[in-house]
């Protein structure tokens, strides 16, 4: 979505979808209605990821690691403490603020593909951590948290995607989205406009970083059940594969992202095209393919379909050294 | 090929460390050596511990050719070490004597990282920017480590080592041949590298065409190529890390069997500064004698915090000195 006046394309678009979204669990199976929900786990985490990375400039490897601390949170909250699960979501989030201020502190001096590699080893070793203290977490064996119909995940899980989107769309459109974008496209220039770097990079991981473990909060119910398995490097991946698949910098490309990474691996299976086995070899593969004819990802296309013709100048919308070498 | 020469001796990098950095590493020698000489439990858990940073080295040396030709971190890496050594294990399943599958794994490896580099990377580079190539890396990621199960199961299996179990003992202290070989192996297949760049045409072309891309394409380089070949010989280097971690004792031979090795060998590379080879296998060889101390003598740190550990390594080299022990800072322009 362009972040200006929102077009009356982009309204009727919102809606359209919206309303998609809203009546598509009625015509669904109660198991197709959880993948459903998986999807819009999907769709807060890469939205969550667009933020620090497409907006902001920083990237990211490690949102697994944040999806854990959401769903830590929840699992305990409810397994050991009794808590109803809906009222761990805030909890959740504020957790998750916590420790994406406390990953952006370092995250600081940092910069392109060392705080890829630090993010990276996070993803790797959050679930050592977790399995390292069974007392607490469950260790390997993991937590059971409370099972819910698949049209309740569906509903609560699209409800907070769609609460999830606006407060996206409204932090990003304003003061608080331009710089971010500064930031992104030259810090040297954002510094020198009066933009603090400190701030606002500590910000967009705080914000990403609720977004994150409430994703990961919903994932957990999804699931009713959490493990460190669930977090491995895997999940991060996926995250940013549908993060860049859709479209980095673009809000609407997290729905063809979510979509990519839930449906796709499911989509093979189901068609008869892979086994269990052969899907990552293919899901591996067609990343690869969007990278080299799609890469600046899905959005291109979507951009395209909305406001075809008017293409040109539009490059301030484009993230993270376009300039190419 | 003069002017190629002549551009060898202006663009020959001087490291910029001062007298810490060596006093420090002088510092640790001491360390290691007067604690060999006091107990012996000491000097085996330090050379099993630069066995372990043996089989680092080889892989953030892979690391460190191919950021150093395209400034990308190969997320991959260690995922295409696993699918060579689990080709050596096929190999040897088939009846191949050891160094019969050792050396037809190598020249395996070799021509898949150079197919790679030509099919998957360049198409994504050519047209995107340093973040579609490391999500280029990261779907081959996805992609080999699904082939690898898809081939061989996600079974664990058993990869024989390159020598009989032996045990060496030199006054009470006793060293096992697996780490003294692994150690040899990966300091043979370095140094050759080493010697390949430094004394070989084509690798002063690499040298030219990561160094100064444009200018190396002046003098005659077709530096497309140069990539490719830094791809194979990076698979190369990541196949013996791959072959010499599956024979010891503490990995099993399975799809995941690198992520963690890959692990300290991104941190092995930061601490040498991600540029320099020389650095990274110091930084692999600290990184491995130094986790290996740590385990040994500190009862709470177990195995599943090892990781961690290197993590915390790597993030405090890099906030304190983000060149690392031996890189060059650089300057940012807007």
């Amino acid at each position: 979505m362009r972040l200006r006046a929102p077009t009356v394309a982009g309204i009727a678009a919102t809606v359209v979808v919206a309303a998609i979204i809203a009546l598509l669990p009625f015509g669904l199976s109660d198991y197709h209605r959880s993948t459903g929900a998986t999807v819009a786990v999907f769709f807060i985490a890469i939205l969550a990821l667009n933020i620090v990375t497409g907006y902001t400039g920083q990237i990211s490897i490690g949102h697994g690691a944040f999806m854990a601390v959401g769903a830590y949170s929840t699992a305990i909250l409810t397994h050991n403490h009794g808590w109803n699960d809906l009222a761990t979501l805030p909890v959740s989030a504020l957790i998750g603020f916590v420790a994406g201020v406390i990953v952006g502190l370092p995250a600081l001096r940092l910069h392109g593909v060392y705080l890829a590699l630090t993010t990276f080893a996070v993803a790797l070793a959050v679930p050592q951590i977790v399995s390292n203290y069974p007392n607490f977490t469950g260790g390997v064996v993991g937590l059971s948290l409370p099972s819910h119909t698949g049209m309740w995940l569906y509903e609560v899980s699209w409800a907070v995607a769609g609460i999830m989107f606006v407060v996206a769309w409204l932090l990003l459109r304003g003061r608080t989205g331009r710089a971010f974008r500064a930031v992104r496209d030259s810090e040297v220039a954002a510094a020198s406009s009066g933009v603090s770097l400190a701030v606002y990079k500590t910000v967009a991981f705080g914000i990403s970083a609720a977004m994150a473990a409430l994703a990961g909060s919903l994932y957990v119910l999804v699931n009713n059940y959490a493990s460190p398995t669930i977090f491995g490097l895997t999940l991060s991946l996926y995250i940013l594969i549908g993060a860049v698949v859709g479209g980095l910098g673009s809000l609407w490309g997290v729905l063809v992202g979510a979509a990519f990474v839930e449906l796709l691996p499911l989509g093979l299976t189901s068609a008869g095209l892979g086994s269990s086995q052969s899907v990552p070899v293919i899901f591996g593969a067609v990343v690869i393919g969007v990278m080299a004819l799609l890469p600046l990802g899905a959005a291109t296309l979507l951009r395209a379909a909305l406001h075809f013709g008017s293409q040109i100048g539009q490059h301030s919308d484009q993230p993270l050294g376009t300039e190419g070498r | 090929m003069t002017a190629l020469t002549a551009f060898q001796a202006r663009t020959r990098i001087r490291p910029t460390t001062g007298w810490i950095v060596p006093l420090l590493l002088v510092a640790i020698c001491v360390f290691l050596v007067v604690g060999s000489v006091q107990s012996s439990l000491f000097a085996q858990q330090t050379v099993s511990g630069l066995a372990n940073g043996g089989i680092y080295a080889s892989l953030a040396v892979a690391l460190v050719l191919i950021y150093r030709a395209t400034e990308v971190i190969n997320f991959a890496q260690g995922a295409l070490a696993t699918f060579a050594t689990y080709i050596a294990w096929q190999l040897l399943s088939w009846g191949f004597s050891y160094w019969e599958a050792f050396f037809a794994t190598l020249a395996i490896a070799f021509a898949g990282g150079f197919v790679i580099e030509l099919v998957a990377i360049r198409p994504v580079e050519r047209r995107g920017n340093q973040l579609t190539v490391v999500i280029a890396a990261v779907g081959l990621l996805i992609l080999v480590e699904g082939a690898i199960g898809w081939i061989w199961g996600n079974q664990v299996k058993f990869m024989p080592s390159a020598f009989a179990p032996h045990i060496y003992r030199v006054g009470g202290v006793a060293f096992s041949r697996q780490d003294l070989s692994t150690i040899a192996i990966s300091i043979a297949s370095v140094g050759l590298l080493w010697l390949f760049f430094r004394f070989t045409k084509v690798g002063l072309a690499m040298r030219a065409a990561a160094v100064r891309p444009a200018a190396a394409r002046l003098v005659g380089v077709r530096v497309s190529w140069m990539l490719s070949l830094g791809w194979g010989l990076a698979a190369v280097l990541g196949a013996v890390s791959g072959m010499m971690a599956a024979a010891s004792p503490s990995v099993l031979l399975q799809p995941s069997m690198m992520d963690g090795i890959l692990i300290y060998a991104f941190a092995a590379a930061v601490v040498g500064g991600l540029e320099s080879a020389a650095g990274a296998v110091i930084g692999a060889l600290l990184i491995g004698v130094g986790l290996n101390l740590v385990s040994a003598y500190i009862s709470w740190v177990t195995p599943q915090l090892l990781l961690p550990a290197a993590f915390v390594v790597m993030l405090a080299v890099l906030l304190v000195k983000p060149s690392g022990l031996f890189g060059r800072t650089r300057v940012r322009k807007v």
